[in-house]
């Protein structure tokens, strides 16, 4: 018998109605992600990145081909895989313990005790380096740092599967550097698997463990797979240099400009 | 109850300074031989609080002088048809300085004319909060029940306050409950559109994160949709609050009975020009307070921490 799959996504399509009529987003994406696994999906804007990261969020329902995360059928939204948004989603009104905290309280309202919830809470704002704002309020943090506390919730949530929406498009280079060393970090010691999305090569060769590179939409599917070996932990300077790590990204940058240039370039 | 009339008075002085803050002062180091420090900075701070102040009201007081002295001038002439400030005081000193002067039937002070506009105001008020918020988090929820619903109260909403009253009066036979309807139905629409408003515009982030964390209608009744939609329903708040105030001074005028717009209409009636000028500076002031005093709600509200640890 085969060994349970961790994820698998097989035969995912999505096709919208829209007023122009039907418009398929999504082909044919097969993919198997192995527990522990650091996933980065690239591509150009509009080749569905979003919607295959939805579908595994359960956000977004396919319409053909199923979802499955530990041999279970992934068909509504749940905490086991916690999403971390791009513009970070933290509830202006609530403070930044109180923004964890609901997560907490509603994932572990029947297994931890309060005492045991305000500790987790605490914890997970720890790992990201909050600890010193927790009565802050979203507006008075910066954009980095809201960052770090959508991190901690979703961290909090013990999910799965971690899946981010390009976490640090929003931010400058310096402090995306600093949050990028967090997340490895993180996914150091927690050894979650994790499905990013991002438009940033470097990105995506410095944290994952496989990239996997979509055509251009409409009707995207997976174009190549690309496995990263580099040796952990990565250090961001002596990788600059790394033969291993320039023809990754090498291989990256071929396929987004060269095989898949973005449509609107191709048609200027 | 006489509370009720003084409170209002009184929150328009607090809500002064609570507007104006204070211009930071600098305090350059203190020189040898000079006061204390902590008493010049607190010197300091004084003054510029009370520069700040200064310079928040007088352009007031200075415009409001001004156009009093117009109005003197140009209502001193012989013939003119409307009293002059200072004959206006001299008229209504009594109706002034005794606000809570009861005499018979409806002659009474206008402390206790106000406060009688001000209870149908509260209860009306009060049901078309109740009402509209509801209505409104159900039509803003539910697809259906919002096309059902908007169209019609697109068009109920255009209906003036006033010609709701005939239809109240024949429905509830009685003046004091038509009243409360008509500031039922002026202040109900406003908070009902500005909550489905809010509600539309609750962030699709904000959804998802509710489904991700799987929260229950209840949950996601009180932890997100209400927290997100309290700015909106405070503009309608706001909006209804000025509604009903201007309604139920028209509504009066037309039902009779103790209350402020029944005291104008009667003053007209007797020709007594003055009472009617004293008459709407308080309602106006009235009008003022029930505004702030909605705005100044919101704002804490808004600003209240929402959970406690």
């Amino acid at each position: 018998m085969l060994p349970l799959k961790h994820l698998s996504l097989e035969g995912i399509g999505v096709t919208f109605q829209t007023k122009a009529g039907a418009f398929t987003a999504l082909r044919d994406v097969n993919l198997t992600i192995d527990q522990g696994q650091f996933v980065a999906i690239i591509g150009h804007s509009g080749c569905g990145k979003s919607t295959l990261l939805n579908i595994v969020a359960g956000l977004v329902e396919s319409t053909v081909g199923a979802t499955l995360l530990d041999g279970k059928v992934v068909d509504a939204p749940g905490a086991e895989r916690a999403v971390i948004f791009q513009d970070h989603s933290l509830l202006p009104w609530l403070t930044v313990y109180d923004n964890v905290k609901l997560a907490v309280d509603k994932v572990f309202a029947k297994t931890k005790t309060k005492a045991e919830r305000h500790a987790w809470t605490l914890h997970n704002l720890e790992l990201v380096h909050m600890s010193h704002a927790l009565d802050k309020r979203p507006s008075e943090i910066s954009g980095g740092m809201k960052q770090r506390v959508g991190i901690a919730r979703a961290l909090a949530m013990q999910p799965r599967v971690l899946l981010m929406d390009e976490p640090f498009g929003a931010l400058d280079a310096l402090t995306r550097a600093t949050l990028q060393e967090t997340v490895m970090e993180i996914h150091a010691t927690l050894k979650n698997t994790v499905i990013m999305i991002t438009h940033d090569v470097d990105e995506a060769v410095l944290l994952s463990d496989r990239i996997i590179m979509m055509t251009n939409g409409p009707a995207a599917t997976i174009g190549e797979d690309l496995a990263i070996t580099l040796p952990r932990p990565r250090k961001r300077l002596e990788l600059a240099h790394d033969p291993a790590y320039m023809t990754a990204r090498a291989d990256v940058l071929r396929f987004l400009y060269d095989r898949f240039r973005h449509p609107e370039d191709q048609a200027a | 109850m006489n509370k009720l009339a003084v409170d209002p008075v009184g929150s328009v002085e607090i809500d002064v300074p609570a507007q104006s803050t204070p211009a930071p002062v600098v305090v350059p180091a203190a020189p040898v031989g000079a006061p204390p420090k902590s008493l010049v900075s607190s010197l300091k701070l004084i003054a510029g609080h009370a520069r700040v102040m200064m310079d928040n009201t007088l352009p007031t007081v200075v415009m409001l002088a001004l156009l009093l002295g117009i109005w003197q001038i140009a209502c001193s002439q012989p013939g003119a048809s409307l009293p002059p400030p200072l004959k206006v005081f001299a008229d209504t000193q009594d109706l002034i300085f005794h606000p809570f002067f009861e005499g018979n039937g409806t002659d009474k002070g206008l402390g206790w004319q106000l406060i009688a506009s001000l209870k149908r105001v509260a209860i009306g008020f009060s049901l078309a909060t109740v009402v509209g918020v509801a209505l409104g988090v159900l039509i803003g929820q539910s697809k259906f029940a919002y096309r059902a619903l908007d169209p019609i109260f697109q068009v109920l909403r255009m209906v003036p306050p006033l010609a709701w009253l005939p239809i109240s009066l024949a429905a509830f036979q009685k003046a004091d409950p038509s009243a409360i309807f008509v500031i039922f139905i002026t202040a109900v629409w406003p908070i009902l559109l500005n909550t489905v408003v809010g509600v539309h515009n609750i962030p699709q982030n904000y959804r998802n994160i509710a489904r991700v964390l799987q929260l229950s209608g209840p949950e996601y009744f009180f932890k997100i949709m209400l927290p997100a939609t309290v700015p909106y329903m405070f503009t309608g708040l706001r909006i209804g609050i000025g509604m009903s105030w201007i309604a139920i001074i028209a509504a009066e005028t037309l039902i009779g009975g103790v209350g402020i717009g029944f005291f104008i209409w009667d003053a007209w009636n007797s020709s007594l020009l003055s009472e009617i000028i004293i008459a709407l500076v308080y309602v106006g002031l009235v009008g003022f307070v029930l505004d702030r005093l909605i705005a100044t709600a919101g704002r804490m509200i808004a600003r209240s921490p929402d959970t406690g640890r």
